[in-house]
């Protein structure tokens, strides 16, 4: 039997209108990682083999490429590595559950606000914080990865309507700037 | 016409427009309105109700009178006011509410009918024939009776929506908020300076004067430079604040692209969400009209906006203009049109003490009390004391004071209150928690006073956030407001209050005196205050005629709530992005293309997309093609994408007692590698979902749950979880997303999937193994929704798309292929096997006959809701099947053979239906009364919507391989 063919939700699909650049990224190991009450030593023990901890609220860490994002109560996603071995927590691969896509340029922060319900300002959202939120009327994971550069995970299924919703944004933004296309 | 040197329009910059298909001149920087004014056109608009001539009342978003459609190729704008609206190379502008011409409006004979038409008249007068209302009345009233009118046809122009944070938000840039603004800035407070209009400024653009010994518009261009330096503020401009709602957020509508000409993807508008711990509200005052006969002539204006027109546009509204004021302020008006060279016949002050040294007549004492002039104003009637004459006049000017605008103070259920001084309603403190409302919107109504109060607030601010701040105030004028309130004139004919809903005095008495004391059943008696202007012009007024005509005080008398929003909002605007397809998110399946490609017509099934048949090149019909698929299935192979599922992936010690929790049976003694079917109650008993679980681990699980309740079902396991077994050791997520599954069904099912697998698998019925499928680790579960050996084969969904196109091209062979929800539905109707057409909401465990499975050696969610009396036994409609020859229908209902059809005789109702391959004849399955007694009885089924009537046998709900023999080969 010949191998199965692997494909990304929008086959690795990328858009620049203005000064904002939206693209879809190539699929990463993610493990959500749901620590079980009394479990956290063990998980801490099981990530320190990475470098990483238990991320607090809001909160991203990152090691050699490695991410750990927090994504709700007693629980974290582990990007980029499949998860070490490790005791007091549930891990479940998440890998193609969903679609990630990058949103970078000046008018990021424009772009996103035209989806985002959440203050983006840099005080109430830092560099290296992630946010749980609705992206319109999507479940999202949104990072924000430097002062203009953002990640968004919505559900795989939705990855077009995201895609859409993003673009028709950058659409606006980018008449509003003036910009012709 | 315009005056040369005067405005702070751009005259570099001409454009021309149209205006009912005339072409006219003016400069950017124009309203609508003031080009009009300036091309000497009076005339813009019909009343609502009487089509009297009406031009232009204000110069801002208050306007009631000068509504105008605005014609883009693709859309039709109605009521837009021209006072707000800016003109543009190429705009397009028609008059509407008229039959004929503007000038020559036939509908204008509702003027002569008016004391036929006075407040109530519908109410009265077609009350009898009941019929007639919908018929013959509505049509005729619409007809006659409105605004403007709309194209009919999707709005297909393009708006956005979009959200915004600030830590001090500012409402309106007159003195107060560009104070308030300056001062929060330079402090370094993340600033929203919102302005309606397209210039910052607000009155002092209009007013002029000096502050800091600049002259107002150097001051204001400074400011304006100043707050455009900082990075820390936002200014927007054309953005109104349209209402205030909980913790902070604000409403705002901003005119994006309606000034410019129409460009692809530039927004015409954006509905701004605002939040913001603190709001200044510096909208300033609206200033009203005065009730006297014949008030509603085109040329007669408020006095404000008259000098607005001269000062900010370069426009004189007429050429020898007189004045009706109360106050010493709109004394200004008139001089500054003097120096302007505009002949001042007269300032008409109904004050006896008025004082009288002007460069023009004034006439103390006096009242107008009537004009003259069809379509615009020629002369006004003057009475002084016992003495009555006449000024020859083409432009009115009026001002009875200013009304604070206090509306977003009242957006969450605050009341103003009366102030006696001011002769008006000004903010109770705290109506809106965070908002302060300053300048003249706080009744402080000098310059010097704006620009204190505004940056007094804004310190007040800072200090709660922390911020320091210098306090530095330029100097300007502190003239004291003084006026003697002046509501109506007596005299012969009609006096207007609302000018947009053609509502007059006499109207108002006419309520309070026929029993409608109140305020709230005044306005809607005399529909005053509800047109498009929300009675800005005219609700105090109105309360002052009801107080006198019930001889109560204005404070006893009270005041209509003032709702959201401030100015009209377009609802295209509020639901942009929202219009067809973009309602809801659209989920995609991994075969979709695979499906499209096969020509299959795709279905909603909550939000996923899914196929619901694939037609062969013969089928004419889908009945042909689903058929086909279920004899195929029922023959060979059939493959299905079920991925929509939910699955739910359960772990953790306690994961087992979580199961047998949240289940009606046990799932803590089912065996590894092993499938179970539970059933799910809500709280109250009935049923919530089922699907099947699998055991992967000793404390691994994987839920299945049906497409529909998905969602559901995880809200629900998270309310479980956090209200009654938080402690508990289970964790749960959604892997729905995460793996593609393809339901592979029929004789040749197990064929097909060993030719897939690595390693070929013997599972037995309801049992689950790992499988490696071309490289790549997935999951095989033999379990059945068709009643065939069926098997159900998981794999990343990265590999969904390739897996689904190299099964059908394998099931092709074999004789199968693809099959879509029509014939999956036939198949499961045939098995008796129920959807959520069946387990509706309204069903108990005992309704479908699965109260077996309501475990009684363990508690469950909804398991005591379930014994209460009445939700089970005899009496409850019971899950039943349907046989019949002829054509049955879904929706209808059902009745013993020779009873009365009607309400009391019905028995049960029928849930789903198909045409039966298998059986050769229509299956359906139901519920009917006691209905797991009465199998083999015959039943009548009655659809009076599809004119359906026809003799059923209620059977056992599965009537295909009752003995599941097949299932388990």
């Amino acid at each position: 039997m010949p191998e199965l063919i692997a494909k990304t939700a929008l086959d690795g699909r990328n858009l620049t209108l203005g000064s904002a650049t939206l693209a879809e990224l190539p699929l990463a190991p993610i493990t959500s990682i749901a620590v079980f009450p009394s479990g956290a030593k063990a998980v801490d023990k099981g990530l320190k083999t990475l470098g990483l901890t238990m991320p607090a609220p809001n909160s991203v860490l990152e090691k050699d490429g490695v991410r750990i994002v927090w994504t709700g109560r007693d629980q974290a996603f582990l990007i980029g590595v499949a998860p070490p071995a490790m005791e007091g927590a549930a891990l479940t691969d998440q890998s193609d559950g969903w679609s990630v896509l990058s949103l970078t340029g000046a008018s990021a922060v424009d772009v996103l606000s035209r989806h985002l319900p959440t203050d983006l300002r840099l005080g109430a959202f830092p560099v290296g914080q992630v946010l749980r939120t609705q992206l319109n009327h999507m479940n999202a994971v949104v990072l924000r990865l430097d002062e203009a550069a953002f990640q968004i995970m919505v559900f795989r299924s939705m990855a077009r309507t995201a895609w859409h919703e993003m673009e028709d944004a950058m659409h606006m933004v980018a008449a509003r700037a003036g910009v012709k296309i | 016409m315009r005056i040369e040197g005067k405005g702070l329009i751009d005259r570099t910059k001409p454009v021309r427009f149209r205006f009912d298909g005339r072409e006219y001149a003016g400069y950017k920087g124009d309203t609508l309105a003031s080009a009009l004014l300036a091309n000497d056109v009076k005339l813009v608009g019909r009343s609502f109700k009487y089509h009297r001539p009406r031009g232009v009342l204000t110069a801002g978003s208050e306007e009631p009178n000068a509504m105008v459609e605005v014609l883009g190729a693709k859309n039709q704008t109605p009521n837009v006011r021209a006072t707000v609206q800016e003109v543009f190379e190429g705009l397009v502008t028609q008059s509407q509410n008229r039959l004929g011409s503007l000038r020559f409006d036939l509908l204008a004979i509702n003027d002569y009918l008016a004391p036929f038409l006075s407040a109530g008249f519908y109410y009265k007068t077609f009350m009898w024939p009941r019929a007639f209302w919908e018929g013959l009345y509505e049509p005729i009233i619409r007809r006659a009776a409105g605004l403007g009118s709309l194209s009919g046809k999707h709005d297909e122009g393009t708006y956005e929506k979009a959200f915004a944070f600030c830590d001090v938000l500012v409402i309106g840039s007159g003195p107060a908020g560009l104070m308030a603004a300056l001062t929060a800035g330079r402090a370094g407070a993340d600033v929203i300076l919102a302005e309606e209009s397209h210039d910052l400024g607000g009155r002092l653009l209009s007013e002029g004067g000096t502050i800091g010994g600049l002259s107002a518009v150097e001051w204001v261009a400074a400011t304006v430079a100043e707050l455009q330096s900082m990075p820390n503020v936002r200014i927007m401009l054309r953005t109104a604040i349209t209402g205030a709602y909980d913790n902070g957020t604000y409403g705002a509508l901003e005119r994006v692209g309606l000034h410019k000409p129409a460009r692809p993807n530039l927004p015409r508008e954006c509905f701004w969400r605002i939040v913001a711990p603190h709001a200044v509200l510096a909208a300033g005052a609206l200033e009203r009209p005065i009730a006297f006969p014949d008030n509603d002539r085109p040329g007669i204006m408020m006095a404000s906006a008259v000098r607005t027109y001269l000062n900010r546009y370069g426009v004189s509204p007429g050429k020898r203009v007189t004045l009706f004021t109360n106050t010493d302020a709109a004394r200004a008006t008139a001089r500054d049109l003097i120096a302007s060279g505009i002949q001042v016949a007269a300032i008409i002050d109904p004050r006896p003490d008025a004082f009288s040294v002007e460069d023009f007549p004034v006439h103390a004492g006096a009242e107008i009390i009537g004009t003259r002039g069809r379509l615009s104003l020629s002369g006004v009637t003057v009475r002084k004391g016992s003495e009555t004459f006449e000024i020859e006049t083409d432009c009115l000017a009026m001002s009875g004071g200013w009304n604070p605008t206090i509306h977003l103070t009242c957006h969450m259920n605050g009341r103003p209150k009366w102030s006696e001084e001011l002769a008006a309603f000004v903010p109770t403190e705290g109506a809106v928690p965070g908002l302060v409302a300053v300048g003249a919107a706080n009744g402080t109504m000098s310059t010097h006073g704006a620009l204190a109060t505004g940056q007094a607030a804004a310190l007040k601010m800072l200090e709660a956030l922390g911020r320091k701040a210098k306090a530095d105030l330029p100097e300007a004028e502190d003239a004291p407001y003084k006026l003697q309130a002046l509501w109506t004139v007596e005299g012969k004919g009609r006096a207007w209050l609302d000018f947009a809903n053609d509502v007059t005095t006499k109207d108002v008495k006419q309520a309070a005196q026929e029993g409608y004391r109140s305020v709230e059943h005044m306005k809607r008696y005399t529909t005053q205050g509800m047109a498009p202007d929300q009675g800005k012009n005219s609700n105090v007024a109105a309360l002052a005629v009801l107080a006198d005509a019930t001889g109560r005080g204005i404070p006893e008398t009270g005041t209509t709530t003032f709702r959201p929003p401030y100015v009209p909002v377009s609802i295209a605007a509020m639901g942009a992005g929202g219009r067809g397809m973009g309602f809801a998110p659209q989920r995609f399946l991994t075969s979709d293309q695979a499906s499209r490609d096969r020509h299959a017509p795709m279905i909603e099934a909550g939000l996923w997309y899914r196929p619901s048949y694939f037609p062969k090149p013969n089928e004419k019909t889908w009945r042909e093609a689903c058929d086909r698929e279920v004899m195929m299935v029922r023959q060979s192979v059939g493959i299905a994408d079920v991925s929509t599922l939910g699955k739910i992936d359960v772990q953790g010690k306690d994961a087992a007692r979580f199961l047998d929790f949240l289940y009606t049976n046990t799932f803590s003694n089912l065996p590894e590698g092993r499938v179970r079917y539970g059933l799910m109650l809500r709280e109250d008993g009935l049923v919530l979902d089922d699907g099947t679980t699998a055991r992967l681990g000793e404390n691994h699980f994987l839920m299945t749950t049906t497409t529909a309740a998905a969602g559901l079902v995880m809200r629900h396991m998270d309310f479980v979880h956090q209200a009654f077994c938080a402690d508990w050791e289970v964790r749960f997520i959604s892997v729905t997303e995460s793996w593609a599954q393809f339901a592979v069904a029929g004789p040749k099912a197990r064929a097909l999937v060993n030719s897939f697998l690595e390693t070929p698998v013997d599972l037995p019925f309801m049992g689950t193994a790992p499988v490696r499928i071309g490289g790549v680790d997935g999951r095989l579960f033999r379990i059945s929704f068709s009643g065939e050996e069926g098997y159900e084969l998981a794999i990343p969904t990265r590999y969904g798309e390739a897996l689904f196109r190299d099964l059908l091209a394998r099931a092709e062979t074999l004789g199968g292929g693809p099959y879509g929800m029509e014939a999956l539905n036939v198949l499961r109707i045939e098995k008796g096997f129920i959807t959520h057409s069946e387990i509706h909401g309204r069903v108990s465990a005992h309704d479908i006959g699965m109260e077996k499975m309501v475990s009684a050696k363990k508690d469950c969610i909804g398991k005591t809701a379930a014994t209460r009396p009445g939700l089970w036994g005899p009496d409850r409609e019971q899950l039943v099947g349907l046989k019949a020859a002829a054509p049955i229908s879904a929706g209808a209902h059902l009745f013993r053979p020779g009873a009365e059809i009607h309400r009391e005789t019905d028995q049960g109702y029928v849930t789903s239906i198909c045409w039966s391959p298998v059986m050769g004849a229509w299956l359906g399955l139901g519920f009917l009364k006691d209905g797991h007694a009465r199998h083999g009885e015959k039943i009548r089924l009655v659809d009076h919507l599809r004119g359906i009537d026809v003799i059923c046998e209620v059977c056992h709900p599965v009537f295909h391989d009752p003995e599941g023999e097949k299932l388990r080969a």
